[in-house]
C-alpha cells in the first residue's frame, strides 16, 4: 500500500492538512529532502506523507543580530548561502547533500564542528511545529537570550517527526571566521594526541579521527588561526594545511553498509576506541575527539557484535545506536539500545500525540 | 486533620526533627526569594539532606494532594520559589556537595546546592571552570540555576545553564525517582534535560545534575571603555559584533547605574562618562590580543574617551565588581527599586533606550539601565521611593518596558524566569494555544499539577483535554501582536 504525498506550501496548509488526517485516523510521516531515510526504524508505513519541501521561505535573515528564521523545508545549504552574504554560517555541519533545515533538527544531525558550536539543540533558539491534531503553536523567541516558557525546540530537536511537524525554525548564527588551518598527525592515539595539542592552549573547532590520522580545525582570524596551528603542529609533530583533507566531516558509511553512532564520556574515548576495535575490527571509523562521539561504518554480517558493543560502552556511561541501516539490515536490529528514562519519554509522546499517529515506530516510543 | 497538617506528620515520621521547620517565627523567613516584592509563609519547609528525603516528600505530597515548592539558595528575582501557604517548601540547601569531578571527562556530577562559584573554585586547579556566571554566583545554588536556566555575563560566547546540563536526576512529581543524560552527549530519545532545564521547578525536583566544565582559557583581558553617551556605547556594540568578534561578555551600565556602583563598591570607573562598557575577551592568547586590539580600536572610533585595560586579576575583579553589584548598589541611590529583566534585539537597543528614557520621563522616575549588551539582554532599574507613593508608577513603567521588548520582538524574560512575577506577561508573548501546548509537557510530568503550581503560566490546563484547536494565522499575529517567529 503506497502512502498519499501531500506537500503543502503553508503552514496553514500544513495544520488543514493535519485535521484531516486526525479526522479520518490516518497515520502520518513526515518528508524532508529524505536525506537521512535510513536513519532510525523502519516504523511502519505511513497512510499519509507530508513533504515539507514546500514550505522553503528564508522568513527572516536578521543580520545585525545573528538570528535567521526559515521554514522547516529550507535547505540546509540554501541557509547557509544566504546568511554566507553577511559573512555568517549556521553553525551546523552534518554533510548529508541536500539535508533541510527541518531535517536536521528532528534527526538532531551534527557534524565535526559541534566541538565549538555544539548540536542543533544548542543553536535552535525558536520553533513553530503543527501536532497531530494540526494544532499549531510555537516557543522560544528570536533573541538568543529567553527563558519565557518551556522550551519546545529541546524535545522536538531529535525527535523523529514523532512529536509533530517542525514548521519553522529561528537559529542564532555565527560570524564564520575568516581563515582556516587543519592540522594532521598520524597516529594510533588520538586522544593522547588531542590532549598535547590541547595543552598549548589552542581552541579547535572541530575534530576528526579517521582510524589513521587525527585532524583538527582551527578557524579564527588569519594570525590566530596559524600560530594555534603552529603550535598544535610542533606539540604533536603534526603537518599543516589550508584545508581539511577530502573526506573530513562526512559519514564513515553509505547506502550499502551499516552506520553506528558510539557516544562516551570523554575521557573514554581509549577505552571506546579499544572495544570498537575488538568487536569491529573491519570498522571504518570517524570520532569528533573532545566530543564523546565515534561514528562506525560496518558490514551488516557484523552486527551480531552490536550487542558486545553496547556492554562494553555502557560503562563508559555511552549508547550505541544503529544510524544508518538498510531495511533488510534494520529489520532484525534494536536500532537504539536501551534508552534511560523512557517511560516518562512515552508520556510526553502520549500528551502529545495521544493516538500515535505521527511517524509511528520511528523512534523509541510507540 | 488538613492535608498539609498529614503532611507534617509524614516528615516528623522519616525526618530528622532538625529538618521539619514548622515554627511561625522560622517559617517566615522563607517567605520570599530574591523578590521580596511578593511573600507568602510556607506551610512548612522541609531541609532535605538526601535525594530520599526529597523522594519521600514529593510522595507524600502526591498521596495527599499538597503543591510543594522546590529551593535553592533563594536568590531567584522572579519568584520562582515564592512559597505556598497550603504548601511545603523543600529546601535543598543542604544538598551540597560535589559528587564526582570528573576532570577527564570535562564533566561534574553535583548535588543541586551546590554554590556556583564553589563550582568552580573545585574546578579550578585542575585548569577547569563552571560558565555559567549569574551575578549571584557567589550564593546562588546549581539547582536553582538549573530551574531557571540561568545565564549571566559570559553566556554571550558560553550560552546558558542549558547549554552546559548534560544529566539530570529529577525526583518526579509522584514521588518516584528518574535519570535523564548523563556524562556522554547525545542521549538517545526525546531532549528531557532540555525540557527540564529551565522548568522553573513545575516539571518535578532537580536532585543531581551533570555539568560540563570548560577548559580555563589561556588568555583572559578586560577592557573597560567609557563614553559620554550611552548611545555611543551601542555603537561600540554594534561594531565589535559586525566586526566578527564574540566577545565572552559585553555589558553596559548608564550613568545613574555607574553613580551607584561608585557609591557602593567605588569600582572607579572614569568621571563623567554617560556609560562605561565592559568588554571581556578570551581565548588563545593570540586570538585574544588580536581582538583587543580590534576592540579598543572600535571603541576609540566609537568615541570612546577613556579605554582601561586590566593589568592583571585584581583590576579585572575591580572592573566586574562595579557590574556584579550594580543591582544592590542601586539601593544606595534609591530607597526602592524594580529590577527587570527584558530582551531585544541588539539592533532595537538605541530605540529601546529612547523609549525606556521617555517613559520614565513621562512617569516621573529614573530607571538606571545596566545591561548584558552583547545579547540585547536589558536589566532596567526602576528607581521609586514607597514612602513616597510612587510604587505604582514603577510598577506600571516596568511592565511598559516588558512591552517595548515585546514590540520590538523580544522577550519578556532573558534569564530571571517567569516564576510568580511575569505570569501576567505569557500571555502577551504567547498565545493561549502555545501556553496550551507548553503545558503538555507539564501533564507529562505532573498531571496532578502539585510541583510549583501557579508559576510559569497564567493559567493551568486540565490534563487529558486537547489544545484549543486553532488552525489558521496565528492568533496574536492576526491580533498584530506578535510577529511569526
Amino acid at each position: 500500500m503506497s502512502s498519499e504525498l501531500f506537500r503543502p506550501t503553508s503552514i496553514d496548509r500544513l495544520s488543514e492538512m493535519l485535521v484531516t488526517a486526525s479526522e479520518d485516523g490516518r497515520s502520518v510521516g513526515i518528508r524532508g529532502a529524505g536525506s537521512k531515510e535510513s536513519w532510525g526504524p523502519l516504523g511502519a508505513p505511513a497512510d499519509v506523507v507530508i513533504s515539507t519541501r514546500g514550505l522553503d521561505r528564508v522568513v527572516e535573515h536578521a543580520a545585525g543580530d545573528l538570528v535567521i528564521t526559515v521554514e522547516a523545508g529550507t535547505l540546509l545549504a540554501d541557509v547557509q548561502r544566504r546568511v554566507a552574504e553577511a559573512g555568517q554560517w549556521l553553525a551546523l555541519d552534518p554533510p548529508e547533500p541536500g539535508a533541510t533545515v527541518g531535517g536536521v533538527v528532528a534527526t538532531a544531525a551534527s557534524g565535526p564542528r559541534r566541538l565549538r558550536y555544539g548540536t542543533p539543540r544548542d543553536l535552535l533558539i525558536g520553533i513553530t511545529v503543527v501536532l497531530a491534531d494540526g494544532t499549531v503553536a510555537k516557543s522560544g523567541g528570536k533573541v538568543v537570550k529567553n527563558v519565557a516558557g518551556y522550551d519546545l525546540g529541546k524535545l522536538f530537536t531529535g525527535s523523529f517527526g514523532t512529536l509533530g511537524v517542525i514548521a519553522e525554525c529561528t537559529f542564532r548564527l555565527h560570524a564564520r571566521p575568516p581563515a582556516l588551518r587543519a592540522v594532521a598527525v598520524a597516529t594510533d592515539d588520538p586522544a593522547g594526541c588531542y590532549a598535547a595539542l590541547r595543552a598549548t592552549g589552542a581552541e579547535p573547532s572541530a575534530t576528526e579521527w579517521d582510524g589513521a590520522t587525527l585532524t583538527t580545525v582551527f578557524e579564527s582570524i588569519e594570525s590566530a588561526a596559524e600560530e594555534q596551528a603552529h603550535a598544535a603542529a610542533a606539540a604533536t609533530g603534526g603537518e599543516i594545511a589550508s584545508s581539511p583533507p577530502a573526506g573530513f566531516g562526512t559519514r564513515p558509511w553509505d547506502g550499502s553498509s551499516v552506520g553506528l553512532k558510539v557516544t562516551h564520556r570523554l575521557g573514554g574515548l581509549p577505552s571506546a576506541l579499544r572495544a570498537i576495535d575488538e568487536l569491529f575490527p573491519r570498522a571504518r571509523v570517524r570520532a569528533y575527539v573532545g566530543s564523546g562521539v565515534v561514528l562506525l561504518g560496518v558490514d551488516a554480517a557484523d552486527l551480531a557484535s552490536l550487542d558486545s558493543l553496547r556492554s562494553s560502552i555502557s560503562a563508559l556511561d555511552g549508547q550505541a545506536v544503529v544510524a544508518s541501516a538498510s531495511v533488510e539490515a534494520k529489520r532484525d536490529v534494536d536500532v537504539w539500545g536501551p534508552v534511560r528514562g523512557l517511560e516518562v519519554m512515552q508520556r510526553i509522546k502520549d500528551q502529545f500525540d495521544p493516538a500515535g499517529r505521527m511517524c509511528p515506530g520511528r523512534f523509541v516510543v510507540t | 486533620m488538613s492535608a498539609l497538617a498529614d503532611l507534617t506528620s509524614a516528615c516528623r515520621a522519616r525526618l530528622k526533627p532538625s529538618q521539619v521547620i514548622t515554627e511561625p517565627a522560622e517559617l517566615r523567613t522563607y517567605e520570599c526569594d530574591g523578590l521580596s516584592s511578593y511573600r507568602s509563609t510556607p506551610g512548612l519547609v522541609v531541609l532535605a539532606e538526601s535525594t530520599t528525603d526529597i523522594a519521600y516528600v514529593v510522595a507524600q505530597c502526591a498521596a495527599l494532594g499538597v503543591p510543594f515548592v522546590a529551593r535553592g539558595s533563594g536568590t531567584g528575582l522572579s519568584g520562582g520559589a515564592l512559597p505556598r501557604t497550603d504548601g511545603v517548601l523543600i529546601v535543598a540547601s543542604r544538598l551540597n556537595s560535589i559528587l564526582d569531578l570528573a576532570i577527564a571527562d570535562e564533566r561534574a556530577v553535583v548535588e543541586p546546592g551546590v554554590i556556583n562559584a564553589n563550582l568552580t573554585a573545585a574546578a579550578a586547579p585542575h585548569g577547569y571552570y563552571y560558565a555559567p556566571d549569574p551575578s549571584s554566583q557567589q550564593v546562588c545554588s546549581i539547582g536553582g540555576n538549573v530551574a531557571e536556566n540561568s545565564g549571566g555575563a559570559h553566556c554571550l560566547k558560553y550560552g546558558f545553564t542549558a547549554h552546559h546540563v548534560t544529566g539530570l536526576e529529577v525526583v518526579m512529581p509522584d514521588g518516584s525517582t528518574q535519570r535523564f543524560g548523563g556524562l556522554a552527549p547525545d542521549p538517545v530519545g526525546y531532549d528531557v534535560v532540555g525540557a527540564v532545564v529551565g522548568s522553573e521547578g513545575t516539571l518535578g525536583v532537580v536532585t543531581e545534575a551533570t555539568v560540563r566544565l570548560l577548559r580555563a582559557p589561556q588568555s583572559v583581558q578586560t577592557v573597560l571603555a567609557a563614553f559620554t553617551t550611552i548611545e555611543a556605547a551601542g555603537d561600540a556594540v554594534s561594531a565589535i559584533i559586525s566586526a566578527g568578534v564574540l566577545p565572552a561578555a559585553i555589558e553596559l551600565m548608564d550613568a545613574l547605574a555607574i553613580e551607584a556602583a561608585e557609591a557602593a563598591v567605588h569600582p572607579n570607573y572614569p568621571a563623567g562618562a554617560g556609560a562605561v562598557l565592559v568588554v571581556e575577551l578570551d581565548g588563545p592568547t593570540c586570538e585574544v590580543d588580536a581582538q583587543l586590539a580590534d576592540v579598543t580600536r572600535l571603541c576609540g572610533a566609537s568615541g570612546a574617551f577613556e579605554l582601561r585595560v586590566a593589568a592583571d586579576a585584581a583590576e579585572r575583579g575591580l572592573i566586574w565588581k562595579g557590574r556584579k553589584s550594580a543591582f544592590a548598589a542601586v539601593g544606595r541611590i534609591s530607597p526602592d527599586y524594580i529590577v527587570q529583566d527584558g530582551v531585544i534585539p541588539r539592533t532595537a537597543l538605541a530605540d529601546v533606550l529612547q523609549a525606556i528614557d521617555d517613559v520614565a520621563h513621562r512617569a516621573g522616575l529614573r530607571v538606571a539601565n545596566v545591561f548584558h549588551a552583547g545579547d540585547g539582554n536589558l536589566h532596567p532599574l526602576v528607581l521609586f521611593d514607597e514612602a513616597n507613593g510612587e510604587t505604582e508608577r514603577a510598577e506600571e513603567v516596568s511592565n511598559r518596558i516588558i512591552e517595548l521588548c515585546l514590540e520590538h520582538g523580544g522577550s519578556i524574560t532573558g534569564e530571571h524566569g517567569v516564576g510568580h512575577d511575569k505570569v501576567v506577561h505569557m500571555g502577551k508573548m504567547f498565545s493561549a494555544v502555545d501556553l496550551d501546548v507548553m503545558q503538555l509537557v507539564r501533564c507529562a510530568f505532573d498531571p496532578a499539577g502539585i510541583s510549583n503550581p501557579g508559576k510559569v503560566f497564567p493559567t493551568p490546563r486540565l490534563c487529558g483535554e486537547r489544545p484549543g484547536k486553532r488552525s489558521g494565522v496565528h492568533p496574536l499575529q492576526e491580533a498584530g501582536v506578535a510577529d511569526v517567529f
